[in-house]
């Protein structure tokens, strides 16, 4: 996974709110079996209604609630492929937020009222070392988990992570593991 | 000195803790569309599946239902190369798969209740934001995406922020014709498809615990719709009573220890949310969210924001218009929020000696190979065939439309699934959500009914039809 440090630049503005990942990515695109390409096919659907209008900056700011429904990581491939490196909201949905940090790709929840602001601009910069939006001249801190920073900052995979805990993993299985069904003597 | 009073979710929580922040996962659902690009993964970073006993695959969200038996037999090339891709992941890695033309298919969060391999007290993960469903029998279960897959592939253990805590709880008892559909609808509509993003929620209180195994599966089926991380409800005898002697339960069952999986009295959570039962009506959904519901009596609102103003618009609604009168083209009667049996003997009931309207064209696809198998013993098949209902087999289908089940451009539906997105079922369809018995219902009327007070005459049987 690459490094997330600065994200700097002109800003794309989707000004919605509840936009589900079937618009970001529709299910005739989930066919697919390799994780790249979705770029093109991003908002699908609404990228046909006259009027549409969303440039491939590095940076995105959106409504509330996004990512919300399905939990097709398909959303976040299609975001990141179109060249969106990071995404600003008031919130964003739960899954789709975390599926985001698994590849690199930060999303940013600022205040309802800073991301109407950061709307009317034009550029921006994300710091995620310092935990700040800057533009207009001002900085806006934002909140991430501080396990989730180091591990961006650092461009760190989590499947290694976790082997790192493989002790306490094999102490689990041998002491405290759940008896439950087995699935492969079904 | 006592301890601390804990919750359900505490306790599931602390008893899979293998290190602050990583749980492990007892049973890992795996299906075609969101594990293709995770096998990849671990076959470049030379990883195997950590433990393919704890893990289960199946066919189930772009397969044909027209009874195909064999992957080979799917028509559309990217389908049949992904359930193809799963099958030979699985062969590959030692998992098992019950793929198409097996006894066990089905939607995954169909066949995880109805084989027994979801039991109580149970961590469950599955790369589909269904997974709450699970939790209906006093599991916690998580929807997660694909780059998780692949963790929990490889170490069967999981990262998480610990989730904050809901519960909401219901005093009273449905009224007639109020199903578990309505309850969590309602809910929905209560708490908005934010309210409960961040949360575990805990689904208590007399309505719930009168529900049938089947309808609390619908409830926290539907928890994601709420944002919600993951749905619970306490096990009780509801949950032993399924579970005795299905294939993967227990014998005996271990009834002490699921017994206390509760919230211990004065336990603290950080929300708590009261819904009144006895006050909730047959739902219909009439916008894109499935938050935009309001009981069948009702008329379509006055749109507040410009999400609901472009809902209304996409739904080719207008405000006051009375739900009633809101005129259907497709019925779809299936999806992982109600296609279990006592669903569709539930619509069956309704539809028994009636036929669908001459304008609507209706589906009926039961969640797993067993449940149509039960259903057609029961002869449910024969009744809905006779009422002008397509009998199909079973897979996701017209939920998400990623099979050749989807509405047509300005179609409009009344659905038993779980989502009304633009788009969801079909580009440009419209999606009306439901319960099972309020589509069979609009089915035959070719409109939306009241089924507290909707009994029109039934035609006598053909002799000989059963």
């Amino acid at each position: 996974m690459d490094r997330v440090d600065k994200i700097r630049g002109p800003i794309s503005v989707l000004n919605r709110s509840d936009v589900d990942t079937d618009q970001i990515i529709p299910k005739q695109f989930l066919k697919r079996v390799e994780r790249t390409g979705f770029g093109e096919f991003l908002f699908y659907d609404w990228a046909k209604e006259p009027g549409w209008d969303l440039d491939p900056n590095e940076i995105l700011v959106t409504g509330r609630n996004f990512g919300c429904g399905s939990s097709r990581e398909h959303a976040p491939w299609a975001l990141q492929d179109y060249g969106f490196k990071a995404l600003v909201a008031p919130s964003f949905a739960d899954i789709f937020y975390s599926n985001c940090t698994k590849i690199g790709m930060l999303p940013v929840p600022l205040p309802e009222e800073e991301v109407h602001a950061l709307m009317a601009v034009a550029e921006a910069e994300i710091d995620l070392e310092d935990e700040v939006v800057r533009f207009a001249g001002r900085e806006v801190p934002f909140e991430i988990d501080p396990d989730l920073r180091h591990r961006l900052l650092n461009g760190l995979d989590d499947i290694g992570i976790t082997l790192q805990s493989g002790e306490a993993l094999e102490r689990y299985e041998a002491e405290r593991e759940r008896a439950g069904p087995v699935t492969t003597s079904l | 000195m006592a301890a601390e009073p804990t919750t359900l979710f505490d306790k599931i929580w602390a008893a899979h803790e293998v290190a602050p922040g990583l749980l492990y996962i007892d049973l890992h659902l795996v299906h075609e569309v969101t594990s293709p690009q995770a096998f990849d993964a671990l076959r470049i970073a030379g990883r195997k599946v950590r433990r393919p006993d704890r893990t289960l695959a199946t066919a189930d969200h772009n397969v044909p239902t027209d009874g195909s038996s064999r992957a080979a037999q799917i028509l559309d090339q990217l389908s049949r190369v992904q359930v193809e891709t799963l099958e030979r992941n699985c062969a590959e890695f030692g998992v098992p798969i019950y793929s198409l033309g097996s006894e066990r298919q089905g939607i995954v969060h169909v066949i995880g209740p109805e084989l027994g391999v979801t039991q109580p007290g149970m961590t469950i993960v599955c790369g589909d934001s269904h997974t709450a469903t699970h939790g209906a029998m006093g599991a916690l279960s998580f929807g997660i995406g694909t780059s998780e897959v692949e963790h929990v592939l490889a170490t069967q253990t999981l990262r998480q922020t610990r989730p904050r805590s809901m519960r909401i709880s219901y005093s009273g008892a449905l009224g007639f014709g109020v199903t578990a559909k309505d309850l969590i609808l309602g809910t929905l509509g209560q708490i908005g498809v934010e309210g409960g993003a961040g949360y575990a929620i805990e689904f208590a209180g007399e309505a719930i615990e009168r529900l049938t195994m089947e309808g609390r599966l619908t409830v926290c089926n539907m928890t994601i719709e709420g944002g919600g991380r993951a749905g619970m409800i306490a096990p009780d005898e509801t949950t032993f009573e399924w579970l005795r002697g299905r294939p993967a339960a227990p014998d005996p069952l271990p009834l002490e220890s699921w017994r206390a999986l509760r919230t211990d009295e004065g336990a603290r959570f950080d929300r708590e949310v009261h819904v009144d039962a006895n006050a909730l009506s047959p739902q219909v959904t009439w916008g894109t969210t499935p938050g935009m519901v309001a009981p069948v009596t009702d008329a379509v609102p006055e749109p507040r924001t410009p999400g609901e103003e472009r809902a209304l618009d996409y739904m080719a609604l207008e405000a006051g218009v009375p739900i009633e009168e809101i005129a259907l083209d497709r019925v779809f009667i299936g999806s992982c929020t109600n296609s279990r049996i006592g669903d569709l003997r539930a619509a069956a009931a309704m539809v028994e000696g009636r036929r669908v309207a001459p304008s609507v064209q209706a589906m009926v696809v039961p969640g797993s190979a067993n449940v149509k198998l039960q259903a057609e013993r029961e002869g449910l098949d024969e009744v809905f065939r006779r009422a002008g209902f397509d009998w199909r087999s079973a897979g996701c289908s017209m939920c998400l439309g990623m099979n050749p089940d989807i509405l047509a451009p300005g179609e409009r539906c009344a659905s038993t699934s779980n989502r009304n997105f633009e788009g969801r079922q079909g580009r440009g369809g419209r999606s009306h959500l439901v319960s099972p018995e309020m589509a069979a219902a609009a089915a035959i009327e070719g409109r939306f009914v009241d089924i507290r007070d909707w009994e029109p005459a039934r035609e006598p049987e053909p002799a000989g039809a059963r």
